[in-house]
């Protein structure tokens, strides 16, 4: 009975996807199976950064990619469920995983009544955009000066010495924190390619296209962008829990902070807006550039701060400027995999 | 408290919050005309402080005195960024104009940073402890010259956009594209030219911001959201509206500093903003878009 049922959800999942792309999916996800035995261990933190903006990446990539709702202010959702996760541990010693499950409701409350209030007073394109930031700075400003979560001085966690990996309480070595988000990575791949190609994905496509079309078309747009950004809130907040127990530190500037949630989605705009593996290759393509700029000019013994951000800032104007669609949409073809916006 | 310190701040707060409409003002005539949000507003306005801060200390040139060479310069930048790097951009989705502008953002602000160092600089001018009195009001000079200052350059920006042809031309422009071209406007340089001016204004309130606050290379950031707060609070495309909520966006900031702690202060405008996008989205003396 298990079996045939993962079957028929395998063969669901791969439905329509060339055998030539499978094989570059197999080659990929063993490739990042194997990496641990292969890098180094300061190149698996660089890994775990990846795996983390390509997880960040896919969640924002619902909203924005699929229902074509500009948030900038997702960072909100990723600092409520570090904060939820961090404070039940802190205070009443309650697992992450246990933590991630109040995270997780409260994140999508707060999204939905983010969304709520903007899609109701019909607040869209760069207007939502705004209000999303407003969200977050109100946030992080907020929790900046509450108390119960040690206000601006930050929220740590305590770093027992641990002698085994426990996923389970999230606490182990870094390779331990690779194979989590990994398989965070992977889930919220497969959940993206399930939504795309449900009902629900088609609405939203509909709504991003022509909000005006869709509605006369009998779709009820309200609903469908509510759904976009619960389920983009909810996906995020796992980010959040993941963060706190990996740094074991909470600061509102930096989890709520603006930069956070333009971080966030660099990656795929990056890598293509609205395809299922952009986000994964913006974050590869972001984070190693970020990366070998670092390297290189610490090869030349060349110490300015700042001079790496401004070629990181120069390369992304060249990318906008010279792929305006994102890497993924350019690059797809050249592997031989067709699917163009999937 | 005695009530002429609440009197004094408020006082303080609105002749700040008048700069802070200059800087908006910029924001709502890009945004207003070109339709590409400017996430590079506060960036470009700490160029124009930076300049005004070295100008002082190299050369001994008053704020006051470099204004209008100041604003000159961000003109150019304006007109120039627009007509190379970001005209190509008008028809691309938002998101890609975003990245666009958030790129331009790090160069700048990590370009002053090697330039600059991180430290604050400021701009101690003869004046800069001075006040004036009037009756239970004490007025700094600082704030009182910078205030009059945007009227003043706010001003020239309506009468402008009134009464020159140019200026009814970009008019033209921001309320009908096509019908622009059809008449035959070049409507490139007129969105170059917009650009140019918005970039003059946020220059201008820069040099007077610099007599107000301390200026740091990591400032950018905090200018652009507040001058997003201000715009779509004022109604975006709304020149007027852009001055009231500078004001509205002052006073408030410097009643909460004074109230709370400063640190808070800034939450509140981000309430405002909230409040605003929900029950009048289009602002406070914005037109209800059809």
């Amino acid at each position: 009975m298990m079996a045939a049922g993962t079957m028929g959800i395998v063969a669901h999942l791969t439905d329509g996807v060339s055998a030539r792309t499978l094989a570059w999916l197999a080659a990929l996800l063993a490739l990042l199976l194997a990496a641990p035995w292969i890098v180094n261990d300061y190149l698996v933190t660089v890994l775990i950064l990846i795996l983390y903006l390509a997880y960040t990446g896919q969640a924002w990539n619902i909203m924005m990619g699929f229902a074509g709702q500009l948030s900038l202010g997702h960072a909100i959702y990723v600092g409520l469920a570090g904060y939820i996760a961090a404070s039940l541990f802190i205070r009443f010693g309650i697992d992450p995983w246990l933590g991630f499950l109040a995270a997780l409701p409260v994140a999508a409350a707060c999204g939905a009544i983010i969304g709520f209030l903007a899609f109701r007073f019909g607040v869209t394109g760069v207007y939502f955009a705004i209000l999303t930031i407003a969200f977050a700075e109100f946030a992080r400003i907020g929790f900046g000066h509450l108390g119960i979560v040690n206000a601006a001085a930050g929220l740590f966690l305590p770093v027992a010495q641990y002698t085994h990996n426990d996923p389970w309480r999230l606490r182990g070595d870094p390779t331990m924190f690779y194979y989590v988000m990994l398989a965070a990575t992977v889930i919220a791949f497969i959940l993206c390619r399930l939504l795309i190609k449900s009902r629900i994905g088609y609405f939203w496509l509909a709504i991003r296209e022509d909000e005006e079309a869709a509605r006369a078309a009998g779709i009820d747009a309200f609903r469908y962008k509510m759904y976009a950004i619960v389920i983009s809130a909810a996906v995020t907040s796992f980010a959040g829990v993941f963060y706190a127990f990996f740094y074991n530190n909470l600061f509102p500037e930096q989890v709520f902070g603006i930069s956070g949630s333009i971080q966030m989605i660099l990656g795929p705009i990056i890598g293509g807006v609205g395809t299922l593996f952009g986000p994964i290759l913006g974050a590869f393509v972001l984070t190693g550039l970020a990366e070998s700029l670092n390297a290189a000019l610490a090869a030349f013994g060349f110490d300015l701060p700042g001079a790496e951000q401004v070629f990181y800032g120069v390369c992304l104007l060249i990318v906008v400027v010279a792929l305006p669609e994102g890497i993924w949409p350019w690059l797809a073809p050249r592997l031989g995999i067709s699917e163009r916006s999937q | 408290m005695p009530f002429d310190v609440y009197l004094n701040v408020a006082v303080g707060g609105i002749l700040t919050g008048l700069v802070y409409g200059l800087m908006a003002l910029g924001l709502s005539v890009i945004f207003g005309v070109v339709r590409v949000v400017n996430f590079a507003h506060g960036e470009m306005m700490s160029i124009a402080m930076f300049l005004a801060v070295v100008c002082f200390s190299t050369f001994h040139l008053d704020p006051l005195i470099m204004l209008v060479p100041i604003a000159a310069v961000l003109f150019a930048f304006g007109y120039v960024l627009q007509s190379s790097l970001i005209n190509p951009f008008i028809t691309r989705p938002e998101h890609s104009q975003f990245l666009l502008l958030v790129a331009l953002a790090i160069i700048i602000v990590n370009v002053l940073l090697i330039v600059f160092g991180p430290d604050a600089r400021s701009v101690q001018t003869a004046y800069a402890l001075d006040s004036f009195q009037f009756g239970p009001l004490i007025v700094d000079a600082t704030k009182l010259y910078a205030g009059i200052d945007a009227i003043v350059v706010a001003a020239l920006l309506f009468a402008f956009f009134r009464f020159t042809s140019i200026g009814k031309a970009i008019r033209a422009c921001a309320d009908n594209y096509t019908g622009a071209l059809v008449v035959g406007l070049n409507v490139n340089r007129l969105y170059a030219l917009a650009f140019g001016i918005g970039a003059a204004c946020v220059g201008a309130a820069g040099v007077m911001m610099t007599l107000i606050v301390d200026v740091t290379p990591l400032i950018g950031p905090t200018y652009t959201l507040l001058a997003f707060v201000i715009v779509i609070t004022g109604g975006l495309g709304s020149m007027l509206g852009a001055l009231v909520g500078g004001v509205l966006i002052g006073l408030t900031e410097a009643l909460a500093g004074l109230l709370f702690t400063p640190s808070a202060k800034s939450m509140f405008a981000f309430g405002i903003l909230v409040l605003v996008l929900l029950f009048r989205p289009q602002g406070l003396l914005g037109k209800r878009a059809a």
